[in-house]
């Protein structure tokens, strides 16, 4: 089975989907990007989906796990490269991609996760000073 | 009922891993492509014989896919049959129901492919398989 290289780029990482994947290496994928995130302590995923010309329910729904995993795992997921045809095909086949975030390319991707994580930070409760609980008696 | 002549051997690719699916959607494009369908065109038509050669493997049990260029006096276009000897489809208006699955998909696969073609027969009964037809004109 082929497998998709993952690509660290500073706290990135870079997947470049160039072949037409099996329903076996689309979920391959959804498990090693996992494995990475954990492993490099990444703080986003930018899946780049230009070479791809359609995406149907069972990667588009690897897509949606992907975003939904990487949350969990505290990484933000951007799809980026989509092309007209396959955003056309996909409205029509009534897959909404919920919860997934798009760019234009790989470098818009990278500034809405930049974007996104200074938000978080700001939003960060960890920071302020935090009251020592007072011991009931 | 399908309509227009075909044009050449239709081609056949049996279903019967998840790497004939690949294999199914290569033929498609290919096909497509010849017959001058847009790029929508071609998207959509690809994408629906994914979904419907998904089908084939997991529900039916594997099975074959063919497809014709034909030609209608007007207009060329592409059909492509699905066929399978699995346990066929009971309540076909529920199947054909956006989000209704018995896999664990979204259940979006058939109705999905049925809107992203112009023309949709199924054949199907309990016990007697799944045969379903699909056509999309170039225009
Ligand atoms: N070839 C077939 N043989 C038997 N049953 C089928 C076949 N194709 C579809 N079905 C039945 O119809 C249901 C709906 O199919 P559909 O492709 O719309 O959804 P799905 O495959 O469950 O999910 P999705 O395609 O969105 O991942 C299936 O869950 C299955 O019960
Ligand atoms: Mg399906």
């Amino acid at each position: 089975m082929e497998r998709v290289p993952i690509l660290k780029i500073g706290d990135i990482l870079l997947v470049s989907i160039q072949v037409d994947m099996s329903d076996q290496t689309a979920v391959a994928l959804q498990e090693d990007l996992a494995e990475r995130i954990v492993a490099t302590g990444c703080h986003g995923v930018i899946i780049d989906i230009t070479a791809l010309d359609i995406v149907d329910s069972f990667v588009g729904r690897m897509l949606s796990t992907i975003a939904s995993i990487s949350r969990v795992l505290d990484a933000e997921t951007v799809v980026v490269g989509m092309r007209p045809a396959v955003a056309i095909t996909l409205v029509e086949l009534g897959l909404s991609l919920n919860g997934i975030r798009t760019a234009l390319n790989v470098e818009r991707g990278m500034e809405l996760i930049a974007i996104e994580r200074a938000d978080d930070d700001h939003d960060e409760p960890d920071d302020d000073p935090v009251p020592e609980p007072t011991a009931s008696p | 009922m399908t309509s227009g002549v075909d044009l050449g051997r239709p081609q056949t690719q049996s279903v019967g891993s998840d790497e004939d699916v690949v294999r199914v959607r290569q033929l498609v494009r290919t096909a497509a492509v010849a017959v001058r369908l847009s790029l929508v065109d071609q998207t959509k038509v690809v994408t629906a014989a994914s979904e419907l050669a998904r089908n084939t493997l997991v529900y039916g049990g594997g099975g074959t896919v063919e497809v014709t260029a034909i030609d209608n006096g007007r207009r060329p276009g592409i059909r492509i049959v699905f066929a399978d000897s699995g346990p066929g489809i009971a309540d076909l208006d529920l199947a054909l129901t956006d989000g209704y699955t018995t896999g664990g998909g979204l259940g979006l696969g058939l109705s999905g492919a049925r809107r992203l073609v112009d023309e949709f027969d199924i054949q199907t009964a309990p016990g007697q398989g799944t045969r379903i037809t699909i056509t999309k004109w170039s225009r």
